[in-house]
């Protein structure tokens, strides 16, 4: 039932032109096999194994309680009853902290946005350590996002929601982490917004940055992805490619239950 | 009216010492999560070693002042790699227990060594005196304390609010979990926070030393208005460890000059009507509550 769909042809680059099915086009960034999750005596994640390239949008989309959250998190480090590796560029990561999974490249943005109030914007981006010659420097940031330049000196929970996920999303860039773990980002946003952080989204991964997504917005999902892993009850049920997933769509949510 | 002004000072003076040790706990209970119950037992260590150190070093206040935060910061390295680490995992109500028995050991190891009569200690050459404005004196001493300890607290405030280091336990104290995935090794700091924080309750000893009797018991009474201090300044909030150390300073002084016999249920009350009104204290986070 975890078998993704048939393996498609490579897709061309750089540009997005459709493809029929789910591809890989590199050799994957982060690899997460076989993960299952418990808590206590309830299994909420079972032999879960996905892929991520350089470069790639995934998502993951399932139903509330799918068990999306608990798998960013996992991969995070930051759940303990778990099974399964996690391999970043080829470093296994399965046994380190989550401090060491952030220092070797992920970034998690998760689903509460994770700003801290007790700290500035400004401290909010210069918080998390510099991990990777490409990070963004400061500048840039403030010039991809003028707003959190505007607003440098504010405690950071004083932003709007959407702000709130922009410095989110900028804490990581800043951080030059190679593949973001974003858990929900368009959740409660308006429309506008949500378009932004697909601009976003599309301009990071323009970068060679992979993204791991989570939504229950399929339809922006289906705008910013290259493939897609349906979770249902903590299983993959199905692995298909961004287009196959537009064709499909109604079909695929109807059995997702969504 | 010169009256008031006495109790006032004298209020400041107490509150100094509440503002210190409840500074201490709420860096250790923002960052490790462990409300640490031999805070009073620490702050009575700090009195009884500047006794220790007089009479048997010859050492007097000054040097008391310096030496005995950094034995207090190695006493704290010690009680967290030893014993407060080895249950951070489990649910904080073990440290809690830890801790309480740990204040128990100290106060009757106390006991043993130097006796129920309280140790000998002076006010520093030089402190000794009045200070006279206008109708009004005031002891000298009571002011070097109060200026003292606001002197500790805004160096406290300033290394918390304007350095690395201080957005690094601001940040860890707000969400331990999510600064770890940040790529911060919060654990690296959680050694030397433990230490910081005692040797907070250390120095308040010290300052209390000369004005108080210094006995095996005195933290067993200071541990239990610090934490009407912590519920009233809000749990883990710094500002609300200051603010209401030295609020709840001047209420006593008032309560002991004016109504001596509710001097001490009048700050439970205070506490009980802040909860009330805001059940995460003056300065906690309302998300906490
Ligand atoms: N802290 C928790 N304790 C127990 N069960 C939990 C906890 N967090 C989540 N769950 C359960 O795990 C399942 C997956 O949750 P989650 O990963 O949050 O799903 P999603 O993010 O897809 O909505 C759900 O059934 C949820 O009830
Ligand atoms: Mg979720």
């Amino acid at each position: 039932m975890s078998e993704p769909a048939p393996k498609p042809a490579p897709k061309p680059e750089p540009d997005r032109a459709p493809v029929a099915a789910p591809a890989r086009r590199h050799t994957p960034m982060l690899e997460v096999t076989g993960m299952s999750a418990w808590y206590g005596e309830a299994r909420v994640l079972t032999d879960v194994s996905i892929e991520v390239a350089p470069g790639e949008v995934v998502t993951l989309v399932g139903r509330n309680g799918a068990g999306k959250t608990t798998l960013l998190r996992a991969v995070m480090g930051l759940h303990r009853q778990l099974q399964g590796s996690v391999v970043l560029d080829g470093v296994e990561l399965t046994r380190a902290s989550a401090d060491r999974r952030a220092r070797a490249g992920l970034g998690w943005v998760p689903d509460d946005r994770g700003i801290y109030a007790s700290l500035t914007v400004a401290e909010n981006l210069l918080l998390p350590p510099v991990v990777h010659d490409d990070a963004w420097s400061l500048e840039r940031v403030y010039d991809f996002f003028p707003v959190l330049h505007e607003r440098r000196d504010f405690p950071g929970t004083k932003l709007s929601g959407g702000e709130q996920q922009m410095l989110a999303m900028a804490r990581v860039l800043r951080m030059g982490s190679r593949l973001l773990l974003l858990d929900e980002p368009s959740e409660g946003l308006a429309p506008v917004v949500v378009e932004r952080i697909g601009e976003i989204i599309r301009a990071i991964t323009a970068a060679g940055v992979g993204v791991l997504l989570v939504e229950q917005n399929v339809r922006f999902a289906s705008t910013v992805a290259d493939r897609h892993y349906l979770l249902a009850q903590g299983r993959v049920e199905l692995h298909v490619a961004g287009e196959e997933f537009r064709a499909r769509e109604s079909e695929l949510l109807t059995h997702l239950g969504m | 009216m010169s009256e008031f002004i006495q109790y006032t000072l004298q209020g400041l003076a107490a509150g100094g010492f509440y503002a210190l040790s409840a500074l201490g706990l709420a860096v250790i209970f923002g960052v490790l999560g462990v409300v640490n119950f031999s805070h009073g037992a620490c702050y009575m260590l700090g009195a009884v070693i500047s006794a220790v150190l007089l009479a048997e070093l010859d050492l007097g206040f000054w040097p008391a002042l310096l030496i005995v935060p950094v034995v207090m910061f190695c006493f704290g390295v010690l009680m967290e790699r030893l014993l407060v680490r080895w249950l951070l995992a489990l649910d904080p109500l073990y440290n809690f227990l830890l801790t309480f028995g740990l204040t128990l050991v100290l106060v009757e190891a106390v006991k043993m060594r130097y006796g129920v009569s309280g140790l000998p200690y002076e006010v520093p050459a030089g402190l000794g005196g009045q200070v006279t404005l206008g109708s009004v004196s005031l002891s000298t001493y009571a002011i070097f304390a109060c200026v003292f300890s606001v002197v500790v607290c805004v160096a406290v405030g300033l290394l918390i609010t304007r350095t690395r280091i201080g957005m690094i336990v601001r940040a860890a104290t707000e969400a331990p979990e999510r600064t770890r995935a940040l790529g911060i090794n919060v654990g690296r700091w959680v050694t030397p926070v433990f230490g910081f924080g005692i040797a907070l309750a250390g120095l308040a000893g010290v300052l209390a030393a000369p004005t108080r009797a210094i006995t095996a018991e005195m933290g067993s009474n200071f541990i239990i208005i610090l934490f009407a201090v912590v519920v009233i300044g809000g749990l883990g909030s710094i500002l609300g460890a200051v603010v209401a150390g030295f609020l709840v300073g001047l209420v006593e002084a008032y309560g002991i000059a004016y109504a001596p016999a509710y001097a001490q249920i009048v700050i439970f009350v205070m506490m009980a009507l802040v909860v009330l009104v805001r059940p995460s204290g003056l300065f906690g986070r309302e998300e906490i509550a």
